[in-house]
């Protein structure tokens, strides 16, 4: 997993050629702050040419409107499901799902990563059978889960959790074995007790890959919860898409895609700012909010 | 932290702080890393450990600060101990003073203040780590090890990463602290001039065993230019195997 990755194509940290802790003029740092709003528009305007496109090629003609709805259509679609409450019904519906099952791959990730990150013993009993499930695809499950737990809530719940539980085991287990040996030895010479090692050395040191299974585990969240919601349910935004489908309203499905991606960007969103406030201390974060 | 381990319960004045008797130590099949080691230092004496690399230094360091297991010989030590190594080992996750006072949780801020006064880190106080230049770090992790007011102080090489003229200052930190803590020290280090700023005396080691032993009776603050720095440097460094 690269967690590295993911960070280099924040967008949350544009670069600048300004040394950190470098005392600005009051002018230079508005032009400063101009420059970085300019470079942060530069950013929107190839997605923004690119619904322009869309747009022209619907209105021309070029493009069949029941096949691809145009921009518009779709803005106007979306107006009027969130008038006649379908859209909030549908959205609460699905975020309930994805938090409820967010929170449970949360609450199992974290306990087995600790388990196994923390005893050889645990390593032994954990590590093995959850590398197994892991590389089975989870999507596979669906059916099974259906028959196992019926089409209400369960089944979707358990579904996005047994997906977002996999990456957060992986990191933060890898997080608590890569702690640094020498701080550990530190410790031992200064005599902190097994409790005391944990919670001020290995929590703390693992918690930047916690944070980066997290994000991950949101991202997989909502594609678990796209397949959960199409194949059974009477409810959610995957529900809404497929009626839609019935219906030939590409429009509505067009919809529930932007819903989607706006749920999906706003949760990382979320993760991020919890980033920047746990690791203040990492030189990066120091560095924007020295200069910010 | 003034109770007295009950291994020095003893009033000894005379009696060493720490006592290194017949201590043995090998790694698999190899050859003895430590050999039939004896070493006494005495209650405030600062003495100097030099060697080449593989000589044994890390090793006896490592052993006398708890991190490796005795296996054969025996070592009595004071239970106040200290190490600063080569890197200073901060958490970067907490602030200078929380490193400072790691592991006591019940020590106030302004106890921190006051070590990190003694070593002139009280600016950054509330500095994280990463952000500290190695100078400044290597005072922290002196304050750290001050705070718990050890009865033995082992340095492994703590300013073997420095810059020259940090190093130097950095030496006068440490000759200043020990002049008034008077605690035992041992300095692990290749560097000759720093052994003998420092020391009360020099011991090198070689193969596992003691070479040579070389008091060092110059008053303090020394000088390099000084004509028995001078013969003293040069003798050391013939222990060493240099010859100039």
């Amino acid at each position: 997993m690269s967690g590295a990755t993911l960070h280099n194509t924040s967008p949350a940290a544009p670069r600048f050629d300004v040394p950190s802790g470098t005392a600005f003029s009051s002018s230079s740092r508005r032009k400063w702050v101009n420059k970085l709003q300019l470079q942060n528009l530069a950013r929107y305007l190839s997605p923004l040419l690119m619904i322009l496109c869309w747009q022209t090629a619907c209105s021309t003609g070029l493009l069949s409107t029941r096949l691809v709805a145009s921009p518009l259509q779709i803005l106007r679609t979306g107006w009027t499901l969130v008038q006649d409450g379908t859209l909030s019904t549908n959205m609460g519906v699905s975020l309930l799902r994805a938090v409820a099952g967010l929170s449970l791959a949360l609450l199992v990730g974290t306990s087995l990563a600790l388990i196994s990150g923390l005893s050889q013993l645990g390593e032994n009993i954990v590590d093995a059978p959850l590398q197994i499930f892991r590389t089975l695809p989870v999507l596979a499950l669906v059916p099974l889960f259906i028959l196992w737990f019926g089409i209400g809530e369960t089944p979707k719940i358990l579904l996005v959790a047994l997906g977002s539980t996999f990456p957060i085991y992986l990191n933060l287990h890898k997080g608590i074995r890569s702690i640094d040996p020498k701080l550990l030895e530190m410790t031992r010479t200064l005599r902190l007790s097994r409790s005391q090692t944990i919670r001020d050395v290995i929590l703390p040191g693992a918690l930047p890959d916690l944070l980066v299974g997290i994000r991950f585990a949101v991202g997989i969240s909502w594609l678990m919860l796209v397949v959960a919601e199409q194949v059974n349910a009477d409810s959610g935004i995957g529900h809404m898409m497929m009626d839609a489908q019935d219906f030939l309203r590409t429009d509505i499905i067009f919809v529930g895609f932007a819903i989607y991606g706006l749920l999906g960007l706003i949760s990382d969103q979320v993760v991020r700012i919890l980033e920047r406030k746990a690791l203040v201390w990492r030189p990066q974060h120091l560095k924007t909010t020295a200069s910010a | 932290m003034n109770q007295i381990s009950p291994l020095i319960a003893a009033p000894a004045v005379t009696q060493p702080a720490v006592s290194v008797r017949g201590l043995s130590r090998r790694f698999g099949n190899g050859p003895r890393v430590l050999n039939q080691l004896n070493l006494d230092i005495a209650q405030g004496e600062f003495v100097a450990l030099l060697g080449r690399s593989g000589s044994g230094k890390s090793t006896l360091l490592r052993t006398l600060s708890g991190l490796d297991p005795v296996t054969e010989g025996h070592i009595s030590c004071p239970q106040e101990i200290s190490v600063v190594f080569q890197e200073s080992r901060l958490l970067p996750w907490k602030k200078v003073w929380q490193n400072v006072t790691l592991g006591r949780n019940d020590t106030p801020r302004d106890q921190a203040r006051h070590v990190l006064e003694e070593v002139g880190l009280a600016h950054r106080i509330d500095a994280w780590p990463l952000t500290l230049s190695g100078g400044e770090a290597q005072r922290a992790a002196l304050a750290r090890a001050l705070i718990r007011e050890p009865k033995f102080l082992m340095l492994d090489e703590p300013f073997a990463a420095l810059d020259a003229l940090t190093r130097l200052r950095m030496q006068d930190l440490v000759s200043a602290l020990w002049q008034r803590h008077k605690s035992a020290v041992l300095l692990v280090t290749h560097d000759v001039d720093e052994a003998l700023l420092l020391a009360d005396r020099a011991v090198v080691l070689e193969a596992g065993r003691i070479r040579a032993e070389l008091p060092i009776p110059l008053p303090r603050p020394r000088r390099h230019a000084d004509p028995v720095f001078v013969r003293l440097r040069a003798t050391l460094l013939e222990h060493l195997g240099v010859h100039e």
